[in-house]
């Protein structure tokens, strides 16, 4: 498989043409949008918690490419009923793999997204695939920042 | 004129084109299995080998620094370093030497005149004049300037076609403006602007002009005793030399009565313990060690253009934006921005359904090296409604079959992610 046709797998092509989780967020405010400002790339996202404090729901409003877009839509999947401490540090993992700051393995015990790991070999991209889950992390309260 | 479309050995003005493109080395490299169809000229350019071997020879036999040696090497150094500035001075048809300065690019030169003009001249007040499709570089100084002047930085607007207003520049100007910072050619529409028209407009109000000439210098015939402005900035990269160096062209007036604006060696006559005296123009503003080498290669450049003739280059550039213009739109879901009548070869463009770093890493699969993204003019972008376009910018190098294979590509690409 060529380096194009890694990052372009048809699961995340999928995901872009039919994302899960889309939605129109229009309560939340501009001030709440996250950028990516190299490619003017904005997501604005909601999680929306259950009685027992486990993540009911997550939804996205965003503009921008197949990466980020595909991202998104698998990260309300990924995360759908998971503590938020145990999905912050899924999160977490996930943005360490794709930066390079952590192991990369760390995506071959994370499901479909695995589907990412093509992302590496283009670090011009890193930002797309990761936007959604820094935007997750500031939503639920990243400790480390 | 022979044609661009003539089969066969294709010839312009008796040069062949398939001669001129093997002047440039990179140009044969494959990326990914595929032959590289290098379309980011406006990003920057490639270098001809004239420009490489002048770099290396330097190096490899004249490499001194230059203006304080008193050895055969440092003077011979020296001679090249200034013999580029005659290079510049000739190439913008400059008057004098003294009216070029050598910088690190066009933002820099830029950063100069803000810095140095700006903080001596501009109070509450005055106006920076701008106009809306300017790149960062020109617009970035002017509110550093701004806020620390107090002066206010005001916009010229740009019309549906990508173009600006002369009428309505001069219907609603702004008495307060004391100077108009304008790019020559678009980075992002490709337009070429009237500067002369611009600078007459602004001059007759009493206003400075400095024209940001990164995206025109590598493709049309720069006088600026023609066009009359009083700044004019370029970069070597450009223009087929090296990064890393740059020009600004000033009246000798202006720039005599301009305080020097970073301090070091060789820009000083005299060096006290509290206060020193300043060099003459022009060096008083090229303090440290400069980028010699850039020199070097910036006067071989200047030397492959010139061999080449603006006349040849614009025949061969229009040809190809005739034949873009024609090929492109016709691609499903295009949408293509900027339609002035006087353009560089530069197009931007999106495709419905598809975001610009989608298809720009498309593109890049089929070996062909576009840009994708704000090109650096944010407000630029904002006006035109979309946060990203891919942009393919040509040189005298490209040809009509590349063109035809980004067609092609974009079609694909249509496919792919439909």
């Amino acid at each position: 498989m060529s380096d194009f046709d890694e990052l372009y797998q048809e699961i995340i092509l999928d995901h872009y043409r039919s994302p899960r989780g889309a939605a129109v967020l229009d309560h939340i405010p501009q001030s709440m949008v996250h950028e990516n400002p190299t490619c003017g790339d904005s997501i604005k996202l909601e999680v929306i918690l259950a009685a027992d404090g486990t993540i009911d729901a997550v939804r996205f409003e965003n503009k921008g490419c197949a990466i980020s877009t595909a991202s998104a839509s698998m990260l309300t999947e990924f995360v759908h009923g998971r503590t938020v401490g145990r999905a912050r540090e899924l999160a977490q993992g996930f943005i360490g793999a794709l930066s390079g700051e952590g192991p990369a393995e760390t995506l071959d015990a994370m499901g479909d997204l695995v589907a990412f790991r093509g992302v590496r070999a283009f670090p011009a991209r890193v930002k797309c695939a990761t936007l959604a889950w820094h935007a997750f992390l500031a939503a639920v309260g990243d400790p480390a920042s | 004129m022979d044609s661009v479309a003539a089969g066969g050995a294709l010839r312009v003005q008796g040069v062949s084109l398939d001669r001129i493109r093997a002047d440039f080395p990179l140009l044969t490299r494959t990326v990914g299995g595929k032959s590289l169809v290098y379309l980011d000229n406006a990003a920057t350019s490639q270098k001809p080998r004239a420009v490489i071997d002048a770099v290396s020879r330097f190096y490899a036999f004249e490499n001194a620094n230059v203006h304080r040696a008193i050895h055969r090497l440092g003077e011979e150094a020296t001679a090249s370093f200034e013999a580029a500035r005659e290079s510049v001075r000739s190439f913008l048809g400059a008057q004098k030497k003294s009216e070029i300065i050598f910088t690190r690019g066009t933002t820099e030169s830029i950063n100069l005149v803000a810095r140095s003009w700006g903080v001596a001249n501009l109070r509450e007040g005055d106006s920076v004049l701008i106009s809306g499709m300017e790149h960062h570089s020109d617009i970035v100084p002017w509110q550093l300037l701004a806020a620390e002047t107090g002066c206010a930085l005001r916009y010229i607007p740009i019309e549906e076609d990508g173009t600006i207003d002369l009428g309505r520049l001069a219907r609603d100007w702004d008495p307060r403006t004391r100077i108009v910072g304008i790019v020559q050619a678009s980075n992002v529409l490709g337009t070429v602007n009237d500067v002369r028209s611009i600078a007459a407009i602004a001059h007759e109000r009493g206003a400075l002009v400095l024209v940001d000439g990164a995206q025109s210098a590598p493709h049309l015939r720069v006088d600026v005793g023609d066009i009359d402005c009083d700044f004019f900035a370029f970069s070597s990269h450009k223009v087929y030399g090296p990064m890393g160096m740059g020009v600004l062209y000033g009246k000798e007036a202006l720039l005599e009565a301009m305080p020097p604006w970073m301090g070091g060696g060789e820009m000083i006559r005299s060096v006290g313990l509290q206060e020193s005296t300043w060099n003459d123009l022009p060096w008083k503003f090229e303090a440290g060690t400069p980028n010699v080498e850039g020199a070097v290669g910036l006067a071989a450049a200047i030397g492959y253009v010139e061999s080449l003739g603006f006349e040849r280059i614009e025949t061969i550039e229009n040809e190809l934006t005739e034949y873009a213009l024609r090929i492109l739109p016709a691609t499903k879901g295009l949408r293509l921005f900027g339609s002035a009548p006087r353009r560089a070869p530069v197009f931007s463009f999106t495709m419905e359904g598809i975001h610009a770093h989608d298809l720009a890493q498309y593109l890049d699969r089929e070996g062909i090296a576009v840009r994708a993204g704000h090109h650096c003019a944010q407000p630029l972008m904002r006006s035109l409604g979309v946060s990203a376009t891919v942009r393919a910018s040509l040189a005298f190098y490209n040809t009509k079959r590349e063109i035809e294979l980004l067609a092609q590509a974009l079609e694909g690409a249509a496919r792919f992610y439909a």
